[in-house]
């Protein structure tokens, strides 16, 4: 076999190792997306009803009240599960990192990128199967988005550029981590961005500062996007910023983990 | 021209440090194909370095070091074909089961399927794991999880393979089968070179020994030629209080006291004339003994006959 071709076997057998301890390990999977469910059901129940007055029309999607703000949260909730979600990467990484087992697969003569690419894969998948169950739930609260199949491959699309970036960024921070318990608080800050941005309220109620931050950070661009795609506000711009922060988190973590994994050669 | 078979391991002039700590100070030593070398020596003496040196995880600040013909540091990729390593700390996948770590390793040393398929049940075969295979070994019992780790270690047929305190934490029982298991590895003609801190172990294992102490091998030579080097274990006695731990001390001609536990150690035989000796002299002082133990020679014993010092961790005890 080629070099390529036993990166990918080895990717691949890592892939399935990482999918079959998700298997075995499913409360913490719950655990993650019970967190963006938890919000949904806050925002929109909660604070839905009073929160709803403050959007115009084009936000509303035709409906009022708590409906109407399900319809305008739910896109920013989508994307704090992908944020919830990568907190799972880096504990999972940590696991590895921390354990004896790693030391074996270094000691091994297989493709050094397949570790983390198994991974980067297997929390690709965790993401997505959380997204299912939240965006499940916000249709099951009454959520109907009126997008078009184009706009659907759209929005997975998004979903899943913007999740690999953070999944990388995860995995960097659980290598850079010393401990399990330092992996699974690092990335916290991941899902408190979603509240700083557009996700929850329109950006013009937000004080100058603040303003310029929410407008330009990363969730609120893809927020916007998928909002757009989903329910029809306009995209503007957001659409091409969105993915140019997906790509260089991804990148930037990328090249960082793999220094951190290269590098981190324990005593 | 006869044919000289390559040695397995050849370490030569390997130094390391960690910050300020010098942990391998100059180390030399040659392991021959097909035989078990035993690196004998306390914690902290450098034997975990040496293997992780040895198994391309950290690499040495100078000295070169070749195993089966590679050079760790140009050739890495050619070290890890050739070894197995079974480390202090299980390297096993705790959320998968058995038969799934074995298997994920035949995987990763891309033996094909069938063949793949085959090497899992043959060695949870030998391994006596075949009722436990479809369990997650985070229900193995501690000698169940170390024999996986070690089946782990030999599904890609290595050809050298470095044990890593293999027996420490075990219960006697479990001790004993995995002694087996290493003899028979070594019939089959792999090179192993294990570290432990039991005499023991060495004794019944391995072919030559090396006792390493503070980063450097202060011993070197088979078993039987290490233990002519050992007066023959030694005596320990105890007392009630300290005056008369040191007035024994000063009376015996190399005691090292312990005045935490208020024993003195005594090197040397338990035969009976130097039994009665010592036993007069301490009459003769009028030093009132708790109690008397005769203890076979043990790392301590070795340690103080090769370096003339106790073994570091009685130093700090």
């Amino acid at each position: 076999m080629s070099t390529l071709a036993y990166t990918i076997s080895d990717s691949t057998t890592m892939f399935r190792r990482n999918l079959r301890r998700l298997q075995r390990y499913p409360s913490l999977t719950l655990l993650l997306v019970g967190m963006p469910i938890v919000f949904l059901l806050l925002f929109v129940y909660v604070f839905g009803g009073q929160l709803s007055h403050g959007l115009g029309a084009t936000y509303l999607g035709g409906h009022t009240g708590r409906a109407g703000y399900l319809n305008y949260v739910t896109p920013g909730i989508l994307l704090m599960t992908v944020a919830a979600s990568v907190q799972g990467t880096a504990i999972v990484v940590a696991m590895d990192m921390t354990g004896g087992i790693i030391d074996r697969f270094r000691t091994m003569a297989i493709a050094r990128s397949a570790v983390l690419t198994g991974h980067v894969l297997a929390s690709l998948v965790q993401s997505l199967l959380g997204i299912g169950i939240v965006l499940g739930v916000a249709v099951a609260l009454g959520f109907r988005p009126e997008a078009g199949v184009l706009d659907w491959l759209a929005s997975i699309g998004l979903l899943m550029l913007f999740a690999f970036a953070l999944i990388w960024l995860a995995t960097a921070l659980g290598l850079a981590a010393k401990s399990v318990e330092t992996a699974s608080n690092t990335p916290m800050f991941l899902t408190l961005l979603p509240f700083l941005g557009t996700g929850f309220v329109l950006l013009a109620t937000l004080p100058t500062g603040l303003r310029q931050f929410a407008q330009y950070q990363p969730f609120s661009p893809a927020t916007e996007t998928l909002r757009g795609l989903l329910t029809g506000t306009p995209i503007g711009n957001n659409a091409v910023i969105a993915v140019a922060w997906s790509v260089s988190i991804a990148l930037a973590s990328c090249l960082w983990a793999r220094h951190l994994y290269t590098n981190s050669r324990t005593a | 021209m006869t044919h000289t078979r390559q040695p397995a391991v050849v370490v030569s002039g390997v130094r390391k440090s960690f910050g300020e700590t010098v942990v391998l100070d100059g180390v030399d030593l040659t392991v021959a194909e097909g035989t078990i070398f035993a690196l004998l020596g306390p914690n902290g003496a450098g034997k975990t370095t040496i293997v992780r040196i040895l198994s391309t995880l950290i690499s040495a600040d100078s000295g070169t070091a070749r195993v089966a013909g590679h050079d760790v540091v140009s050739d890495p990729d050619g070290v890890r074909a050739s070894i197995g390593v079974t480390g202090q700390f299980s390297a096993v996948d705790e959320l998968l089961t058995g038969k799934e770590n074995l298997q994920l390793m035949a995987d990763l040393n891309h033996l094909g399927r069938a063949a793949g398929r085959a090497r899992v049940g043959e060695l949870l075969d030998r391994f006596g794991l075949v009722d436990a295979a479809a369990k997650p070994v985070s229900t193995y019992s501690g000698g169940m999880r170390r024999r996986l780790d070690l089946a782990m270690t030999l599904v890609g047929s290595p050809r050298v393979i470095f044990l890593d305190e293999p027996t420490t934490g075990l219960d006697p029982r479990s001790r004993r089968l995995m002694w087996d298991d290493i003899r028979e590895l070594a019939a089959g003609g792999v090179t192993i070179l294990l570290t432990t801190q039991y005499l023991d172990e060495a004794d019944e294992l391995a072919d030559r020994i090396a006792v390493l102490d503070n980063g450097r091998i202060v011993a070197e030579g088979t078993p039987d030629e290490l233990k002519r080097r050992i007066p023959g274990g030694h005596v320990r006695l105890r007392f009630t209080d300290p005056r008369a731990l040191h007035a024994a001390a000063a009376l015996v001609d190399g005691a090292i006291p312990d005045e935490e536990r208020l024993v003195l150690r005594v090197p040397g035989g338990g035969d009976v004339a130097s039994l009665r000796h010592l036993l007069e002299q301490l009459d003769d002082a009028r030093i009132a003994v708790e109690e008397l133990s005769i203890h076979s020679p043990d790392l301590d014993d070795v340690f103080f006959a090769v370096t003339g010092q106790p073994t570091l961790e009685q130093e700090a005890a």
